[in-house]
């Protein structure tokens, strides 16, 4: 063992969690032969419990070492994660409380099976549903990486750890549902306060403090370049990257898991006030980024086959390691891998969900209470199987981009799921062909940028402007749904399918 | 109509022009790092608000 005292805090705490998530079943506890208690915790988390679960659903491994591998590597651009994470709260307070009402009111578990009692159209409801899926897959197969980035830096071997780990995450997933990342969140949000508060502490003081970390960072990355005359340059990248990243965030399966499992609306408004305690952490998170560069990890020795295999996301590992005691590191690391663990297991499950009641049940066959839990246990094997066999069998850069694919994806069910608590102004047909529109637009400007660069810039009326493509494409899906709505609202309207209520949305 | 104070919470949070710059620093922060930083607290309590009204509002039953 390199490092014998990290390894050993690192196991010890990784032991406790999976105890944690075997027992986690009897929290709680409600009928577990009912997806509604296996797939959301039965509705019954309060304000903590929410305020907990979506802290570590939302704020994942990937991002703990993504942002500041950004930072490390790119410069201020990588702290648009900050003003991304503070507009997702308004977006929560505005949609969701609506959406959690009328979910309960009609017994729905995903935000398909939404849009289908909305328009009752089952169509909309696979295509939102499918992208969801297609989105999720390549979001855990992340979580892998962020996992395999801190076990290797405790010079575990091979794949052997991640295969064991996964294995005990689909066991508990499989036995205890939703109630398990609910309480293993607890920990790993603990966690990952107090490593976050001790290196933002410890570190600086070591390198003289924040003023000389500044310092160190080269005038280029410190700020965003200002752009040339007749272009929005890195300004609107900036924006419109924080802006789209916002807009998709809640519309990702394992988040809107995570909110439908609310005791009330009002947990889910009051979360909106309290969450953002966590975009402050990111944003200290983040900077830890700057801190390895003025630390200087990347020259020292001992960490160039990390920085050679993990490339920039070895930044915050090496710098754990290198500023802070081998115990307190290893509580570091595993807040990381815990902090895989937990979003990794609402993927999950949020994908079994949709798996059974938007795509199995609709189109295979139907099954009663017992038969649904069978399918969503079994799916949620599937997704874990799947994400391990995605970084085992092909390289990290394609999960990356596929994960760069998925954000783009994902957003484009944003004027289906946001729109719709609002008003039903839309036709589900509408609807439907704004996503093919927004998917298919999206994945061929991604294309164009050879699947590596989330911005694209677009040239209108002789300016140049940079913007994130997802963003872009979602405006042109929403156009394309609203301009088609009004001609089939008046030839061919679906209104007669809503088996919604406007008092369900109150 | 309480609800248009969720709007300033963008504005601070896109005005990119007038937070990229390095003074007046803060703590040893370049402005452009607090700026956004001290937006999380500000974006919060604005939302608090929101909140606050409308639960008033609502009575304490929803």
């Amino acid at each position: 063992m390199t490092y014998p005292a990290a390894t050993v805090v690192f196991l010890l705490l990784l032991v406790l969690v999976v105890v944690l998530g075997f027992t986690a079943a009897r929290w709680k506890a409600g009928d577990m032969s009912h997806i509604v208690e296996w797939g959301l915790g039965g509705r019954r988390f309060g304000t903590w419990v929410s305020w907990f679960l979506l802290g570590g659903d939302l704020y994942t491994a990937y991002t703990f070492i993504a942002i500041p591998a950004l930072m490390f590597g790119a410069g201020a651009i990588g702290f648009f994660a900050v003003p991304y994470t503070v507009m997702i709260y308004p977006i929560l307070y505005l949609v969701f409380p609506k959406l959690w009402k009328v979910a309960h009111r009609h017994g729905y578990i995903t935000g398909p099976e939404f849009l289908r009692g909305r328009y009752g159209n089952r169509w909309l409801a696979l295509a939102v549903g499918v992208t969801g899926i297609f989105a999720t897959m390549p979001y855990i197969a992340l979580q892998l990486v962020g996992m395999q980035t801190v076990i290797g830096a405790l010079g575990l071997p091979g794949h052997l750890p991640l295969i064991i780990a996964f294995s005990v995450l689909a066991a508990f997933t499989y036995t205890s549902g939703l109630r398990a990342p609910a309480m293993i969140a607890i920990v790993k949000d603990l966690l990952i306060y107090l490593t976050v508060i001790v290196a933002v502490i410890v570190i600086p003081a070591q390198l003289g403090g924040f003023a000389a970390i500044f310092a160190k960072i080269s005038p280029a990355k410190l700020l965003l370049a200002v752009p040339p005359a007749g272009s929005g340059g890195a300004y609107t990248g900036y924006a419109t990257l924080a802006l789209g990243s916002a807009m998709a965030l809640f519309l990702y399966p394992h988040a809107m898991t995570g909110i439908l499992s609310a005791s009330s609306p009002k947990v889910i408004r009051r979360n909106a006030a309290l969450l953002p305690a966590y975009s402050v952490l990111l944003g200290l998170l983040a900077l830890i980024g700057f801190m390895a560069v003025a630390a200087g990890v990347q020259t020292m020795p001992q960490f160039a086959s990390g920085f050679k295999q993990y490339g920039a996301s070895f930044a915050v590992p090496a710098l754990l390691l290198n500023s802070l005691p081998g115990w307190f590191a290893g509580i570091a690391f595993a807040a990381i891998a815990i902090g895989a663990l937990v979003p990794a297991a609402i993927m999950a499950i949020a994908a079994a969900n949709i798996f059974t009641r938007d795509i199995c049940s609709q189109f295979i066959a139907k099954a009663g209470h017992k038969g649904e839990v069978r399918v969503a246990k079994l799916f949620s094997i599937v997704m874990v199987v799947g994400a391990v066999a995605f970084i085992l069998l092909i390289p990290n850069s394609y999960a990356v981009q596929l994960q760069l694919l998925g954000g783009m994806w994902i957003i484009q069910t944003f004027p289906a799921i946001a729109f719709s608590v609002f008003t039903r102004f839309f036709n589900g047909w509408a609807l439907l062909a704004g996503w093919a529109v927004g998917i298919f637009s999206a994945t061929y400007l991604v294309a164009l940028n050879h699947f590596t660069a989330a911005i694209f810039a677009f040239h209108v009326l002789g300016h140049t402007l940079p913007s994130y493509i997802a963003l872009a494409t979602v405006v042109l899906n929403a156009m394309v749904a609203a301009a088609l709505s009004l001609p089939m609202n008046a030839l061919a309207s679906d209104r007669a399918g809503d088996e919604t209520v406007a008092a369900d949305y109150i | 109509m309480i609800k248009l104070l969720l709007l300033p919470v963008f504005v601070i949070a896109l005005a990119v022009p007038f937070f990229n710059h390095a003074a007046p620093s803060l703590f040893g922060f370049p402005f452009f790092y607090w700026y956004q930083i001290a937006v999380v607290p500000v974006g919060a309590v604005l939302i608090y608000i929101v909140y606050r009204v409308e639960e008033n509002r609502r009575g304490d039953d929803a």
